[in-house]
């Protein structure tokens, strides 16, 4: 990608009446020659140029030849932060030291130049990018911009170009710490709206006329016809009182996994009353210290994974692909009903679901209508769209009417019998091409196809629930599983607007062989006499989005439990019995309390406790381990099992099992998945005698 | 002269009036040119939005039908125009839009479509304009003839090429000599430079952010002006439009990108809504005439226009005609028998300093008249008139709403005229 230049020409202000004669305003565009989908970014030399062309102008200004500075960006793009990949090639602390300094040196010009200078935001505007705009003394947006916000906290650094110290001076801590700790994680930018109310930017213009509009406004603050209130220093006591609100917090669901959100909290506080020497110093040795972590070097990894436009590795060529004109879903539950809304709304054809009773049909129906009119309630679909998708899903009793459905997805209950009977009674019906897709989540594929005339059209496509949230779907080339099938399975799955992972046809494929292999070792070390609260608390350093019994009761204590037992029955003993689960299950036990704060864990019940004690099993040796043994135990297990499935061919490169962890269970970036962070910790060597990805990938180099 | 409807004055139905109009700055049609990274469309819409901005009085939802020509309307001067720069410039869905095509005329035929829409009390609001980026759509860019044209000599093959059309002209009438018309064209540049630096122009023109080489930057100033020309810079000009020919670059408009719009409205409705009138439209008139002298099509469209108006030539005392051709302008002051340097018309210059935006120039010719207006109250009629490709002219009469003598009060029902009110249209023998 070419770099970032900066651009400058001369424009005319405006008088009062007059189009011309208010004086001339310097703008400066940054561009980097490429359209919309290559946003600009800053680099090092981005940044140094940009410091020359303010020096050039500074010196304009004092020679009165310029009234106002502004900047803008190509066209819906203001600037989308630092260069993150030449971050990533820093190895020194100095150099990290030298990155933000550099930022600081250029952006401080912005306030020094003697003239009044202002931010025209076009378009998106992300870390270093909304930080030059919080540099400039005046902001305008336009009001189609969709993003502006601080996500360095997310990728394990600080707002360290001024945003920490700035933006609670503009728009007040409690807003601030919304911006850099909890959107940041949530990964929820500002729109050009909520950034107008909250005072990040001054003004919101149409985008029609935005940049004629912007100098107009522009020119009368330059004239004093336009006057910006800039909020007073926030008292004491209500500060202290918001940074140690946002410190709770962050202990309870940040924790020590990982350092960033802490370090800008402390930031934000430490820079209140200083002046901006000290404040940016002490962001310059922030950043400095960040960039030299693993975890914002595995953050990074992990960014690239979900944001690449890559195709899936192990997919066939996309040409290969077969046209889906009509889908059938095999039954109406609720997965079926899901993933018909789905396919309706993304693929934009008729579906029929197909369930064995009318109640069934109606109730699946019934789904998809509520789920729909919420979809309305909400403002994220048109009443017109509505119509469309409602009147695109029918439903039947009768198979026969999946008989021109290019591709059939079945979703019915997860046994093997039920499935296979539903393929042999599809294929007589469908035509010769149409794919057959499982959503299965732990029945093999190619069992499920052995007995059809034509196995090679038989897929995965496993679904996450809920399906319309869950960015995931693994897609499993079964034994048989031909090209064209395996195309088409990963074309629909990008229409669908989902990532897809590959996998081939064993059992748990990848989320669920880890997610339930980390529970099963949880309620294993239980099971051999730790407490369950010491057992619970055990991950929380990783920063995972849950604790175990939480996620237990989150999937419903009987599928996990399902699910335990079938993946142990194939993959053997790393996945332990647990007769205490089997307790819970049958007796119905409540698992977790409510949460103590909305969004903060939720932890077991003493129930939980009494339920594992009555039920063990007296024969089962008991070895009480504390926190740090349960996690060395799940540390040891998942490094374990993450090499039998390279081994085995789950995936062909950790990479994939990284993807689909962060994608379909959430695990963070600063683990970069989980492969990264087993490198980090010398799991993998000690385990696997290797590491998993090579040095500086994913990680700090040695 | 053939037989006359009955004599009345002007419009039948609702009195219309022009509140408001704006242009971009033109730029020169050329790939270095103002607007060469620039979109058709958004020149449009930047007129609409500045509509918007100086009539804050104006509830967008009021507009009652935008009208947008373009005499190439493919690519992004396609798509309705009309509608589309509507929706791009915000205004409400339910404002509705149309494209209008009568080459040079467009914008004028726009206005015109949109005031008679107005009169028989179809919509009280409405935006007409027109926009044409010459650097993307050559003149019958894309176009294909029918060969009848030609092989049934319905018309000279010179008329399809409009300097070929100007020579004509100059062939036609011994007094149309090549020094006349230099004369005029350098006139042009030094009027309108004269009303450049007098802030006559400034204040119709609305700034356009443009793309400079990636670098944005904003349009605020007309670009193909050439101040300085002389008489003895444009005499020795070759004449591409024939061998010895006497059509040349300074007699000639110039290639140009640029767009217009200007708001209208019946008159009762702008004094409800607290809109300015700046010139009501009196009459209009389209008239044809041999497409290889298309640049005689303002004077039978004047005649019948002034005729509908129930007024002579004497009566005008402001006209604006587009200067497609300095061949063109000289032969419609001899038709009515004007002087040459007559200061009622184009005294700030026209078309060929300015640019000629082909479908936008028509409302440039109306914002132009009504500045005019507003800067003499002592004028009480003008007109705006150009000739048009195919053989047309057109032409709209319009009162000064200044002028002491203005019946302000009066909201409709032009009556037919009394048996007094005699015409006092020249007789010309074309």
């Amino acid at each position: 990608m070419s770099t970032t230049g900066v651009l400058v020409r001369d424009v005319d202000l405006p008088t009062a009446d007059a189009l011309r004669g208010g004086g001339t305003l310097a703008l400066l565009t940054l561009d980097n020659g490429a359209d919309h989908t290559r946003p600009t970014t800053l680099s090092p030399e981005t940044v140094a140029e940009l410091e020359q062309v303010l020096l050039a102008q500074r010196e304009r200004a004092s020679r009165g030849q310029i009234a106002a500075l502004a900047v803008t960006g190509k066209p819906y793009v203001f600037a989308a932060g630092a260069d993150l990949k030449r971050v990533t090639e820093v190895t020194s602390r100095d150099q990290a030291l030298a990155l933000g300094r550099g930022g600081h040196a250029a952006y401080r010009l912005l306030r020094e130049l003697g003239v009044p200078t202002f931010a025209f935001v076009n378009g998106v505007a992300l870390g270093g990018g909304l930080e030059l705009a919080l540099a400039c003394d005046y902001r305008t947006v336009a009001g189609s911009v969709r993003a502006l916000g601080l996500p360095e906290t997310s990728l394990g650094l600080v707002p360290g170009w001024g945003g920490a110290t700035l933006l609670p001076r503009l728009i007040g801590v409690e807003a601030a710490l919304d911006v850099i700790l909890t959107r940041a994680a949530a990964t929820k930018p500002l729109s050009a709206h909520e950034a107008d109310l909250l005072g990040v930017v001054d003004v919101m213009l149409d985008p029609a006329d935005f940049l004629a509009r912007s100098v107009a406004w522009a020119a009368s603050v330059v004239r004093g016809d336009t006057v910006v209130a800039r909020r007073a220093p926030e008292p004491e006591d209500s500060f202290r009182a918001v940074v140690d609100a946002a410190r709770t917090r962050l202990d309870a669901v940040v924790g020590t996994s990982r350092p960033a959100p802490h370090r800008a909290l402390a930031l934000v506080e430490q820079t209140r009353d200083l002046g901006l020497d000290e404040a940016y110093a002490l962001e310059d040795e922030a950043l400095a210290d960040l960039v030299m972590t693993h975890e914002m070097r595995a953050s990074v990894y992990a960014f690239g994974l979900v944001t690449g436009a890559k195709r899936p590795v192990g997919a066939p060529p996309a040409e290969l692909a077969r046209p889906v004109r009509r889908v059938g879903v095999v039954g109406a539950g609720l997965m079926a009903a899901q993933i018909a809304l789905l396919v309706a709304r993304r693929l934009k054809v008729p579906v029929v679901m197909r369930d064995l009773d009318s109640e069934r049909c109606a109730a699946g129906l019934a789904h998809v209508r509520a789920e729909v009119d919420k979809a309305v309630h909400r403002g994220r679909l048109t009443t017109a769209r509505a119509a469309r998708v409602l009147g695109s899903i029918t439903a039947t009793t009768n198979l026969a009417d999946l008989a021109g459905c290019d591709l059939v997805i079945e979703a019915v209950t997860e046994r093997l019998d039920l499935k296979k009977h539903v393929f042999a009674e599809l294929e007589p019906i469908v035509g010769p091409d149409a794919v057959l897709a499982t959503n299965t989540s732990a029945l093999s594929v190619t069992a499920m196809a052995a007995d059809l005339d034509h196995p090679e059209r038989v897929v995965g496509l496993h679904f996450f629930n809920p399906v319309a949230a869950m960015p995931l779907v693994e897609v499993i080339r079964a034994e048989r599983t031909d090209e064209p099938a395996l195309a088409t399975a990963y074309a629909v799955t990008k229409a669908l607007g989902k990532n897809a992972v590959g996998s081939a046809d064993r059992p748990g494929f990848i989320v669920n062989r880890l997610l339930v292999l980390l529970l099963g070792r949880i309620v294993g070390a239980v099971e051999r006499g730790t407490p369950v609260e010491v057992a619970d608390r055990a991950c929380d350093v990783l920063g995972l989005p849950m604790p175990p019994f939480q996620l237990f009761d989150l999937v419903g204590p009987a599928v996990g439990l399902h699910v335990l037992t079938s993946l142990r029955e194939e993959l053997g003993e790393a996945f332990p019995r647990s007769p205490g689960l089997e307790r819970i299950v049958a007796d119905g036990v409540p698992v977790v309390g409510p949460p103590p704060a909305p969004g903060l864990p939720r932890r077991p019940l003493p129930d939980v406790q009494a339920a594992f004690d009555a039920a063990r099993d007296p024969a089962t040796p008991q070895q009480p381990l504390d926190e740090a043994g349960v996690l060395d135990d799940v540390l040891v297990a998942l490094t374990t099992e993450i090499g039998r499935m390279l081994d085995e061919g789950v995936v062909t490169t950790p990479s994939q099992i990284d993807t689909a962890m962060i994608l379909g269970a959430g695990w963070p970036f600063h683990l970069g998945g989980i492969t990264p962070y087993l490198d980090r910790t010398g799991y993998s060597e000690r385990v696997l005698g290797r590491r998993l990805l090579p040095d500086g990938v994913a990680s700090l180099p040695e | 002269m053939t037989s006359s409807p009955p004599m009345r004055r002007g419009l039948l139905g609702r009195r219309v009036v022009l509140v408001d109009g704006v242009r971009t700055p033109f730029g020169r049609a050329r790939d270095d040119g103002l607007y060469a990274g620039t979109r058709a469309d958004d020149l449009a819409v930047a007129c609409v939005r500045e509509l918007l901005h100086r009539n804050p009085n104006l509830p967008p939802e009021r507009v009652g039908e935008v009208a947008i020509a373009a005499t190439t309307q493919q690519g992004d001067q396609g798509l309705t125009l009309g509608r589309t720069v509507a929706m791009l410039a915000g205004l409400p869905q339910e404002v509705p839009g149309y494209a209008v095509d009568r080459m040079c005329a467009g914008a004028l035929t726009a206005t015109t479509q949109v005031a008679a829409q107005i009169a028989v009390g179809a919509v009280d609001v409405a935006i007409a304009g027109g926009v044409e980026h010459m650097g993307r759509h050559p003149l019958g860019g894309g176009a294909d003839p029918n060969p009848r044209f030609v092989a049934e000599g319905l018309v000279d093959s010179d008329a399809l090429v409009m300097g070929a059309t100007a020579e004509n002209l100059h062939d036609g009438d011994a007094r149309l000599t090549r020094e006349r018309a230099d004369r005029y064209g350098v006139a042009s540049q030094e009027r309108y430079a004269a009303a450049l630096a007098a802030g006559r122009i400034d204040r119709d023109l609305v700034a356009v952010g443009v793309r400079d080489q990636g670098a944005w930057t904003l349009a605020t100033a007309d670009e193909p002006p050439r101040p300085g020309t002389t008489l003895e810079g444009v005499r020795d000009l070759p004449t591409p439009f024939r061998p010895g020919g006497r059509v040349t670059a300074a007699t000639s408009s110039p290639l140009t990108d640029g767009a217009t719009a200007c708001l209208l409205a019946a008159q009762d409705v702008a004094a409800e809504l607290g809109l300015a009138a700046r010139a009501r439209l009196v009459s209009f008139a389209y008239a044809g005439v041999d497409p290889a002298v298309m640049g005689l099509g303002p004077v039978p469209a004047t005649r019948r226009a002034l005729e509908l108006a129930g007024l002579g030539i004497d009566d005008i005392g402001a006209i604006e005609v587009n200067e497609a051709f300095a061949v063109q302008v000289l032969a419609f002051l001899d038709a009515f028998g004007l002087d040459d340097a007559d200061p009622r018309v184009n005294p700030d210059g026209g078309a060929i300093a300015v640019g000629h935006p082909l479908a936008a120039s028509g409302v440039r010719l109306a914002i132009q008249l009504a500045r005019r207006f507003e800067d003499d109250p002592s004028i009480r009629y003008g007109l705006t008139t150009m000739c048009v490709g195919l053989g047309q002219g057109a032409t709209v009469v319009w009162e000064n709403p200044h002028h002491p003598a203005y019946d302000g009060e009066r909201t409709s029902g032009e009556h037919l005229a009394s048996a007094g009110a005699t015409p006092t249209t020249p007789e010309v023998q074309l």
